[in-house]
C-alpha cells in the first residue's frame, strides 16, 4: 500500500463519474422538458430508477463482493427507505387536498379535524380512520428523511449484531437475511401494520409543494438526483475499499479466523459494512419510489433481493463498477424483454416468446456466468487491460 | 523468573476424550521453548486454548504482569494483548499484495473506525519495506501473495507475525515442508526473536528441536510428561517409553 493519490488508486471512479455526467447531460438534452423530447418522460423515469437500482447493487457488492456476506435481504432496506419517504409524500399531498376541500365549508377546520380527515382519506382503504403511531412524523419532511436512513440502519444494526455475534456464516446467514425480508414483507401485508397492507403507498410521483412542476421536469430532476447519489456513494465506496479498511474486509471474506488472530474485531467490521450498506440501499429506495409512484409489500419479497444478487454476480462482484454495470445492463434488458417489445424468436417448430422465456434466459445466464466467468461482465475490463499492457 | 504466560490446571474434553488433562505450563518474557509430543498429545488443543479458539472446561490461563485471565477474552482481544500465532499451513491473504498483507498485520489500532481513518505514513511505508527485506520479500512488495511459492508464503506469514510485534509467539510445526537451508534460517530467526519475547515452538521433528537448543516440554495424553533440556528429557525413561522409543 503506497501513498498514491485516491484517484490513481481507484481509476474507475473518474471513468464512472464521467460516464454518469455525460449520460445524464445527454438524456437531459433529449428529454421532453429540457430538450428535443426524443426521450419520453417514461423512459427518463426508467433510467432514473435504474440508477437507483445500480446504487442498491453497489451496496450489495460491498456486503457480498467485499465482505463475503451474501445478503438476500437488501430489498428490505430499499423498500423501507421507500416507505419512509412515501409516508411524507402521501401524507403531505393528501393533507393539501383535504385542506382544500374543507376550506369550502363555512367554518375553517381545526388542526385535529384536518388530521382526522387526512387519516380517514389515507386509511379508509384498510377500514381504519385513525392515524397509526408509525405515522406520527409523517407531516415532517426532515424527520422522515432522517428515518429513511435511521430505520433501515437500526434494523441492520440489530439484525447484524445478533447474527454476527453468534458467528452465523455462509449460507445460514443468507437464509437468515432472506427470512428477515420475508417476515417484514408479511408484516407489511397486514392491514393493521399501519402501512396500508397490500395497497401500499401510492401517488408518490406527486411531490407536495411542487404541484406546479410537471412530471416531465420532475423526472429529469429525479434523474439528476439519482445520478448524484450514485456518483457520491460510488466515490465514497471506492475510497473505503481502496484503503486499509478494504483490505481488512476482503481478508475477512477470505479467511475470517485468520483476521481474528491478527487482532481485528471481525464482528465490528461486519456490522459497520452491513449497516452502511443498508443505509445506502435505503437512500436508493427513497429516490426510486417517487419515480415509480407506488410501493407495496410485494417489493420486498425475497425474489427481489435475489435479483439484486444476480445482477451483481453477472456484472462482476468484488469490484464496484461490476455491480453498477450488472444492475444497469440486466435491469434494462429485463424491462425490454418483459415489456413485450422484444421480437419473438422463431425457431423451427417453436416460437420463443420473450415475456415468458426471459426469466429462463436470465437464470441460465446466471448459471453460465457463475460457472465460466466468475468475474462477470467486469471481467472484460481485465482483457482490455491486459491487451493494453502488451502493446 | 516472573512468567508471561501461566497455564494452570487446564482440562478440556471433546465428547468424553480428554485432549488436555490438568495441564500446567509456564513461560517467561524472553524464552524459547519447544513443545513436543506424539500425535494426539494435545499440542494443538493447547495452542487453541491459549489463543482463545477453544475454551477449557476447568483451569486458568493467566497473562502478563497483572495476571489477566485470557479465558474472558475472545481471539481478537488475545491477539491484541500480544499473542501471535503461526499456523502450520501458511495462511496469508492470497488475493492481496505482499505489502497489503504486511500493512494489515502492522501494529496499529484495530477498531473499524480507526482502520477507516488509517493512511500510510512515511514511517509505516519504511517499516513495511524493512519487514519485507527481513523475510526476503523486499522485491516482491507489489506481488499478489497468491503468486508466491510455498516457502515465500511461510516467510510472508512470519513477516506478518513480526509486524504484529507479539510478546508471545506460538509457532506450529515451522519446519514442515522446509528445505534444509530454510530450516537453518528459521532456527536462527526463532532464536533471535526469543531474545526479546517468548516463543513457543510446537514441533514433531526431533532434529529441528535439537537445532533450537532450548528448554523442552514433553506432552503426553494432555499433560506434561517431562520438562528440561533436550538431553535431560531424552534420558527420561517415561519419555523414551511413550515417544522416543517407538
Amino acid at each position: 500500500m503506497t501513498r498514491k493519490p485516491f484517484f490513481l488508486r481507484s481509476p474507475s471512479v473518474l471513468v464512472v463519474l464521467a460516464i454518469l455526467a455525460t449520460g445524464t447531460a445527454a438524456i437531459t438534452l433529449l428529454s421532453a422538458a429540457y430538450g428535443s423530447g426524443v426521450v419520453p418522460t417514461s423512459t427518463v423515469k426508467v433510467l432514473g430508477m435504474t440508477l437507483c437500482l445500480a446504487l442498491a447493487a453497489l451496496a450489495t457488492d460491498l456486503v457480498w463482493g467485499y465482505l463475503g456476506i451474501l445478503s438476500l435481504g437488501q430489498m428490505a432496506f430499499f423498500a423501507l427507505g421507500g416507505y419512509m419517504i412515501g409516508q411524507w409524500l402521501m401524507y403531505a399531498r393528501t393533507e393539501t387536498i383535504v385542506a382544500a376541500n374543507l376550506a369550502q365549508g363555512a367554518i375553517p377546520p381545526t388542526a385535529q379535524e384536518l388530521q382526522d380527515a387526512t387519516a380517514n382519506q389515507i386509511f379508509g382503504v384498510v377500514g381504519s380512520a385513525d392515524l397509526p403511531l408509525v405515522w406520527s412524523f409523517a407531516h415532517s419532511l426532515p424527520i422522515q428523511l432522517l428515518l429513511v436512513v435511521a430505520v433501515p440502519g437500526l434494523l441492520a444494526l440489530v439484525f447484524g449484531w445478533l447474527a454476527f455475534r453468534s458467528r452465523v456464516n455462509g449460507v445460514y446467514l443468507s437464509i437468515l437475511t432472506q427470512a428477515m425480508t420475508l417476515a417484514l414483507a408479511l408484516w407489511l401485508f397486514q392491514n393493521d401494520s399501519g402501512f396500508r397492507g397490500n395497497n401500499g403507498l401510492s401517488g408518490l410521483q406527486n411531490i407536495p409543494g411542487l404541484e406546479d412542476v410537471d412530471q416531465a421536469r420532475l423526472s429529469v430532476w429525479f434523474l439528476w438526483a439519482s445520478t448524484l447519489a450514485l456518483g457520491v456513494f460510488y466515490t465514497m465506496a471506492a475510497w473505503i475499499v481502496s484503503a486499509k479498511f478494504g483490505s481488512v474486509i476482503r481478508a475477512i471474506r477470505d479467511d475470517e479466523t485468520r483476521v481474528r488472530f491478527l487482532g481485528y474485531p471481525v464482528e465490528g467490521f461486519k456490522l459497520v459494512v452491513f449497516t452502511l450498506a443498508a443505509m445506502i440501499t435505503a437512500i436508493a429506495g427513497a429516490l426510486y419510489y417517487p419515480q415509480a409512484g407506488i410501493i407495496n409489500p410485494a417489493e420486498l419479497m425475497p425474489i427481489a433481493s435475489i435479483y439484486l444478487a444476480v445482477w451483481v454476480a453477472i456484472g462482476g462482484r468484488g469490484r464496484l463498477y461490476g455491480a453498477v454495470i450488472g444492475a444497469i445492463v440486466v435491469s434494462l434488458l429485463s424491462s425490454w424483454f418483459t415489456g413485450g417489445r422484444a421480437p419473438s424468436l422463431h425457431l423451427p417448430g417453436y416460437t420463443v416468446n420473450w415475456v415468458d422465456w426471459w426469466q429462463v434466459a436470465l437464470g441460465l445466464s446466471f448459471v453460465l456466468v457463475t460457472l465460466f466467468a466468475p468475474k462477470g461482465i467486469a471481467g472484460l475490463v481485465d482483457l482490455i487491460d491486459r491487451k493494453g499492457d502488451r502493446t | 523468573m516472573s512468567s508471561l504466560l501461566e497455564v494452570r490446571g487446564v482440562t478440556k474434553s471433546f465428547d468424553g476424550f480428554r485432549a488436555i488433562n490438568d495441564l500446567s505450563f509456564q513461560i517467561g518474557g524472553a524464552e524459547l521453548r519447544a513443545v513436543i509430543g506424539p500425535n494426539g498429545a494435545g499440542k494443538t488443543t493447547f495452542m487453541d486454548i491459549v489463543t482463545g479458539k477453544t475454551r477449557p472446561d476447568t483451569g486458568e490461563v493467566l497473562w502478563g504482569e497483572h495476571s489477566r485471565s485470557l479465558l474472558r477474552m475472545n481471539e481478537a482481544q488475545i491477539a491484541r494483548a500480544g499473542v501471535g500465532r503461526k499456523f502450520q499451513r501458511p495462511t496469508v491473504f492470497e488475493d492481496q499484495t505482499v505489502s497489503d498483507n504486511l500493512v494489515m498485520a502492522l501494529k496499529a489500532a484495530r477498531g473499524p473506525f480507526a482502520v477507516l481513518g488509517w493512511r500510510p505514513t512515511t514511517a509505516s511505508i519504511a517499516r513495511v519495506a524493512e519487514l519485507a527485506d527481513e523475510v526476503g520479500l523486499g522485491s516482491a512488495l507489489t506481488r499478489t501473495a497468491g503468486e508466491l511459492s510455498h516457502g515465500q508464503k511461510q516467510w510472508l506469514e512470519i513477516g506478518m507475525l513480526l509486524a504484529q510485534e507479539p510478546r508471545l509467539l506460538l509457532v506450529d510445526e515451522p519446519a514442515a515442508g522446509m528445505t534444509l537451508a530454510e530450516r537453518e534460517l528459521t532456527t536462527t530467526l526463532l532464536r533471535r526473536l526469543a531474545e526479546t519475547r517468548a516463543v513457543v515452538v510446537v514441533e514433531h521433528d526431533m532434529d529441528f528441536v535439537r537445532r533450537l537448543n532450548c528448554r523442552v516440554t514433553v506432552l503426553h495424553q494432555g499433560a506434561v510428561l517431562a520438562e528440561g533440556s533436550l538431553d535431560h528429557v531424552t534420558r527420561d525413561q517415561q519419555v523414551i517409553d511413550v515417544y522416543l522409543g517407538r
